[in-house]
C-alpha cells in the first residue's frame, strides 16, 4: 500500500510521528508531516493507527 | 403514532457537574450518553436550545467538521452556569476576537497563527527537551523529600513542574509567576464574572506586552523572542499567542498530575504495575488522559448556517457541546472503559480534542506526564494519601477538573 499525506490539511499534531515513527516525521519549521517511507505492508498496525488517529484526516492509504 | 417516553423527550438543562465518584463522569451525564448519541440541550443563562453530542463516533465527526465553528457569537450560551453572561444576551453577532487567540478562530486565520508555533511542539523537539523536564521534576522531588510530611502534592509538584517548563520554553521569568497565575486561574474559573475575566485578560496582555517589548530589544533563545521577531505578527497577536500558551500549558498538565496521582494511589495495582514495568508508562499516560478526562465541561462549537447532520436539522447560531468525558467512556470504542487499566489500549481518546484544533502542546504534556509520574513513583514508591480519599477537595467549578490539594505522605 502507498501512504498518501495531504500537507495542506496537516495540523502538525504529531500523532503520526508519535504512533509510527518509522514512517512519519515532522518538518522542523512548521511540524507538518514528512513521510519517511512511501510504501507500507498491508498489515502494518502502527501505520493504520496513525492514519485513523490523524486529527486533520490528512493521511490515507492507497494502491 | 406512538408517544416516546418522557426520558427521551425531556430536554436537559446544561451538563450536570455533580459527581458520585472522583474519577467517573457524573452519573447523569452517562445516562444522557446511553440514551442518545446526540440530543437537544438547553444552555445557560436563558435556556435556549442547542445540542449535546456524547458518543465517541459523533464527537470525532463534529470536531473534524469546521462547519461547527470555533468562532463563537451571541447571544451568549454556555453548558454550565456562569455569572456575567446577561450582558451578552442581546448580542447577535460574533464575539470580537482576542488578537492571537487562535483557539477561538477558524481556518484560515487559525491556520496562519497555529503554524507559527507548530514547529516548536513537534515530537522531536519534545524529545530534545526531555533532560530539561527531568531536571525540573528532580528539582521538585528533591524539595518534596527535603520538606515536611504530609505534603500537598498539587502545590509542591503538580503545579510547579509544568509551570517551570512552559515558562522556560516561552521565555517568561518563572520568578514573575505571581503576575500571571491569579489571572490565569480567573480566566478558567466558572464563578468569576465576565468583567473579572476581562480584567484578568487585560492584565495578562499588559504583563506579556512588556515581555514582548523586552524580547524584541534583547532577543533570547525562546518562543517569545521568535514570535516577537516575526514581521508577519502584530504585537497584540504575539501577546495573545503567548498568553494562550502560558495559560494552556499551565493549568492542564497540573490538573492531570494531581488527579492522575490520586487515581493511581486509589488503584494501587496500577501504581505497582508502573513501578515494576516502567515501559508501560507511555500507554499508562494515555489511559490516565482517557479515564480522567479533565476537560469535563466538553468542547464548544457554534454553527453559522443551517445544515443537516446525522438526520438532525442544525440551525444557524445554535451551540453544540461535545462531551469528551462520555466519548472517552464509550463502550462502542473502548474495551472496559469504566476501568483504569494502564496496560489497556487508550488510543483514540479525545482528551486533546480532534480536528485542526487538536491540542498544540500535547507532545509536551505527554512528555511532562511520563517523566513526572515515573519520577514520583521511583522516588516515593510507598507514596499514599495522608487523608481519607473522600476528604480530598475536588475542583468542579473550573474548565479543567481536578483536585485542589492532594495531601500525601510516604
Amino acid at each position: 500500500m502507498r501512504i498518501i499525506a495531504d500537507t495542506e490539511a496537516c495540523a502538525s499534531s504529531g500523532m503520526c510521528a508519535l504512533t509510527a515513527p518509522e514512517y512519519f516525521d515532522q518538518d522542523d519549521e512548521d511540524g507538518r508531516v514528512v513521510l519517511l517511507a512511501e510504501e507500507v505492508e498491508d498489515c502494518d498496525d502502527e501505520v493504520a493507527d496513525a492514519v485513523r488517529l490523524c486529527p486533520a484526516s490528512a493521511l490515507r492509504l492507497g494502491p | 403514532m406512538s408517544t416516546p417516553d418522557t426520558a427521551e423527550t425531556e430536554v436537559p438543562y446544561g451538563i450536570p457537574l455533580e459527581r458520585d465518584h472522583p474519577f467517573d463522569p457524573p452519573a447523569a451525564v452517562m445516562a444522557l450518553h446511553r440514551g442518545a448519541e446526540m440530543r437537544r440541550m438547553r444552555y445557560y443563562p436563558e435556556g435556549r436550545e442547542g445540542w449535546l453530542v456524547t458518543s465517541h463516533r459523533l464527537a470525532r465527526k463534529v470536531l473534524a467538521d469546521t462547519r461547527f465553528s470555533s468562532t463563537l457569537g451571541g447571544p451568549a450560551q454556555v453548558p454550565i452556569p456562569m455569572p456575567g453572561l446577561e450582558a451578552y444576551l442581546d448580542f447577535e453577532g460574533d464575539f470580537p476576537l482576542t488578537p492571537g487567540m487562535f483557539i477561538e478562530m477558524d481556518p484560515p486565520d487559525h491556520t496562519r497563527l497555529r503554524r507559527k508555533l507548530t514547529g516548536v511542539f513537534t515530537v522531536k523537539r519534545m524529545k530534545q527537551l526531555e533532560p530539561r523536564i527531568a531536571a525540573h521534576v528532580q528539582d521538585r522531588l528533591d524539595a518534596l523529600a527535603a520538606g515536611s510530611k504530609p505534603a500537598d502534592l498539587v502545590a509542591e509538584f503538580a503545579v510547579p513542574v509544568p509551570a517551570m517548563m512552559i515558562c522556560e520554553l516561552l521565555g517568561v521569568p518563572y520568578d514573575q509567576r505571581e503576575r500571571f497565575e491569579a489571572d490565569s486561574r480567573a480566566i478558567f474559573t466558572t464563578d468569576e464574572t465576565g468583567e473579572g475575566k476581562q480584567n484578568a485578560m487585560l492584565s495578562l496582555f499588559a504583563f506579556v506586552g512588556e515581555l514582548v517589548a523586552a524580547k524584541r530589544a534583547n532577543p533570547t533563545d525562546d518562543v517569545l523572542s521568535d514570535l516577537a521577531a516575526d514581521p508577519e505578527l502584530s504585537d497584540e497577536e504575539v501577546a495573545g499567542m503567548a498568553i494562550l500558551l502560558l495559560v494552556a500549558g499551565h493549568e492542564t498538565t497540573a490538573k492531570m498530575l494531581g488527579l492522575g496521582t490520586m487515581a493511581l494511589l486509589a488503584n494501587r495495582d496500577q501504581w505497582d504495575l508502573l513501578r515494576e514495568r516502567p515501559e508501560l508508562m507511555a500507554g499508562g499516560v494515555e489511559e490516565l488522559l482517557r479515564y480522567l478526562t479533565i476537560i469535563h465541561t466538553g468542547l464548544i462549537r457554534q454553527v453559522k448556517e443551517d445544515f443537516e447532520f446525522e438526520g438532525h436539522q442544525i440551525k444557524a447560531r445554535e451551540y453544540v457541546t461535545v462531551s469528551v468525558q462520555t466519548a472517552n467512556r464509550d463502550e462502542a470504542h473502548f474495551i472496559d472503559p469504566e476501568k483504569l487499566d494502564v496496560t489497556g489500549d487508550a488510543k483514540g481518546h479525545l482528551t486533546f480534542g480532534h480536528g485542526v484544533h487538536q491540542c498544540l502542546g500535547q507532545q509536551l504534556a505527554r512528555m511532562e506526564m511520563r517523566i513526572a509520574f515515573a519520577g514520583l513513583i521511583e522516588r516515593f514508591p510507598g507514596l499514599r494519601l495522608a487523608v481519607p480519599a473522600a476528604e480530598v477537595p475536588l475542583v468542579t467549578g473550573q474548565s479543567f477538573y481536578g483536585v485542589a490539594e492532594l495531601p500525601v505522605t510516604w
